[in-house]
């Protein structure tokens, strides 16, 4: 039996690889400051031309004259720089595991759930530090934050966050190469976010492609952003067809499911 | 063609595993689908050594690094080290294990101490331990004044000793190196071979390394020869090259095919066709070229001659040029 003090020494010894992985993700990141601004610049650019260029013509079932297309489109474009910024995270994984690096961390006694975990602890931080930038811009598309809509929509990201970067932490384990992980992300990745909802409402849409919406786990994730952003808003968001429990629930459940399955294809992997 | 008669009598001389053999590797086989890249190896190594696995590329050195390095699983055959079965006790083994990668293991973006302070926590150093074995380190491999700079400004010498000092920040047991001279010049590589020796010596800690250069493996203590998956010899290089015997003559010829067989009926000797060379081990080298070239002035187009290298042990074994 360990003696408490004992314990306290064995807990941090655990948790030092976990905090030094997350360090090093976040301060090579800062150190490659136009990652930061690409993750952010783009969603942004497509936001306002995007977003001013259908709010004019387009108009959504059951939009409202409070809610234009910019506002619409904001969560959107909120999810778009966490799945941006968990990506870049990830994608590095490629070439980290082509050099040396990982193999180092590979052979140090650190069991691989831990080292995805941390993985995708710093990318989750990443992300959350650039969606926090964007939701500044919240009130300019009428939403209003109290303490429970703030904190609760901090919490969403955080989650959907964690999901993506597993997501994309499950593809880059696997992929040898960055063009490889680039091709995956245009095929799988963006057309995730594009029939989540975030895009176009699924009301009105041919039932073929409603049902992809239904069955895409982001439906959920995004549904899930848009309940907690409007919370403390008195005007809500239209595309509110998924409850909030079962939003939350699904999100819950694609955050443990994209983690166990990132920490499994690392398990599996040799080099 | 392989001479089994020599094989023999190398692998029978080799060491018999003993209490302080710290690695023992036993019937290692490895199989990749269809393709056998270990096939029966065994072999130990002892503290205080530098032990060399030599092969040519895809001989299996590879894979048998990696297996080493616990990246991959023991599939058939066993492997213990300090008494510990790789196949089970592989979070054991990894707090023994220094391991230098042949790809860079450092990150160019951060600073020299960070890289090594990453790697210290990943084995649960900390606070005052991990900053005493870092300077304690850093001043052994000279490389104080550079601590605060970004690996990416360092040269490849340098970055070299930095790998290893991060490999032995944690006080392994076993340094195992992939191809650790790659890439690096000759000076580097004399300094780098300076140090492992170094280590070797003063730490008691047991070396092992891949290489595919025969100047590495010259300068180990014990060197093991690798040729498609199979351990062909094994033992000190000098010992090894014993076996070759005599010296070491190497004639080019336009036509290699009818030149060998002429002159092993003339002088009763046995010549080995390798890529268009003939290359001939006998007693008293220096009269035998004279002879020959007096017998073949035509055919001759150049002579060599010299004591034999590890590369003559491998041609001999295997039949085959070190390439």
């Amino acid at each position: 039996m360990l003696n408490p003090p004992q314990r306290t020494a064995r807990k941090i010894k655990n948790l030092l690889p976990i905090t030094t992985i997350w360090w090093r993700e976040i301060i090579r990141f800062y150190r490659q400051r136009s990652r930061l601004f690409s993750a952010i610049a783009q969603p942004l650019v497509f936001w306002i031309l995007i977003g001013s260029g259908l709010s004019a013509s387009f108009r959504p079932a059951g939009a409202t004259d409070e809610l234009d297309y910019i506002a619409y489109f904001y969560p959107g474009i909120v999810v778009l720089v966490l799945l941006f910024t968990s990506i870049l995270a990830t994608i590095y994984v490629v070439n980290d595991r082509r050099e040396g690096f990982v193999k180092g961390i590979l052979v140090a006694p650190v069991p691989r759930w831990r080292i995805v975990l941390a993985q995708a602890l710093g990318g989750t931080t990443l992300a959350l530090l650039q969606g926090v930038l964007l939701l500044l811009l919240a009130p300019m598309t009428g939403i209003r934050f109290g303490a429970a809509s703030f904190f609760l929509t901090l919490g969403v990201m955080a989650l959907l966050a964690f999901s993506l970067t597993n997501l994309g932490l499950l593809i880059a384990w696997r992929m040898d190469s960055t063009q490889g992980f680039h091709a995956i992300m245009n095929l799988l990745l963006i057309p995730i976010w594009l029939l989540s909802g975030a895009f176009f409402p699924s009301t009105g849409v041919p039932s073929w492609l409603a049902w992809t919406m239904k069955i895409n786990p982001l439906t959920y994730g995004l549904a899930a952003f848009r309940h907690s952003l409007y919370l403390d808003t008195a005007t809500k968001a239209f595309g509110e067809e998924t409850t909030w429990t079962l939003s939350m629930l699904i999100t819950g459940l694609f955050c443990i499911l994209t983690y166990m399955g990132a920490t499994l294809t690392a398990s599996a992997q040799t080099n | 063609m392989v001479d089994t008669e020599v094989l023999h009598s190398i692998t029978t001389k080799s060491r018999e595993p003993t209490a302080d053999s710290q690695i023992q590797v036993k019937n290692l086989s490895h199989a990749y689908q269809q393709r056998q890249a270990l096939d029966n190896i065994s072999f130990d190594v002892s503290c205080g050594e530098i032990f060399g696995l030599l092969g040519p590329n895809g001989s299996g050195k590879t894979t048998l690094f990696r297996i080493l390095s616990t990246l991959m699983p023991v599939t058939a055959g066993t492997v213990h080290i300090f008494g510990r079965d790789l196949a089970t006790e592989v979070k054991a083994i990894r707090n023994l294990l220094g391991v230098v990668f042949q790809h860079p293991g450092l990150d160019a973006k951060l600073t020299v101490i960070e890289n090594l302070r990453h790697h210290g926590h990943l084995y649960g150093l900390a606070g005052k331990t991990l900053r005493h074995r870092i300077s304690e380190l850093l001043e052994r491999f000279g490389v104080s004044d550079r601590a605060a700079e970004r690996v990416e400004v360092l040269s490849g010498g340098l970055q070299r000793r930095v790998e290893i000092a991060k490999a032995l920040l944690h006080s392994p047991r076993v340094l195992l190196l992939d191809e650790p001279t790659s890439g690096l010049d000759v000076a580097a590589r004399r300094q780098l071979s300076d140090y492992l020796g170094m280590l070797a010596r003063t730490e008691n800690i047991l070396v092992l390394m891949t290489t595919h250069l025969l100047d590495d493996a010259e300068a180990c203590n014990r060197v093991g020869i690798l040729d498609e998956g199979k351990l062909v010899a094994l033992g000190e290089p000098d010992e090894l090259k014993t076996q070759v015997g005599g010296d070491v003559i190497i004639i080019e010829s336009v036509d290699s095919g009818t030149l060998g067989p002429a002159i092993n009926e003339k002088f009763g000797v046995s010549t080995v066709l390798t890529d268009a060379q003939l290359r001939i081990e006998c007693e008293r080298g220096h009269e035998f070229v004279r002879d020959v070239v007096a017998a073949f002035p035509e055919e001759i187009q150049s002579v060599r001659f010299g004591k034999p290298t590890l590369e003559d042990v491998f041609v001999k074994l295997t039949g085959n040029l070190f390439t």
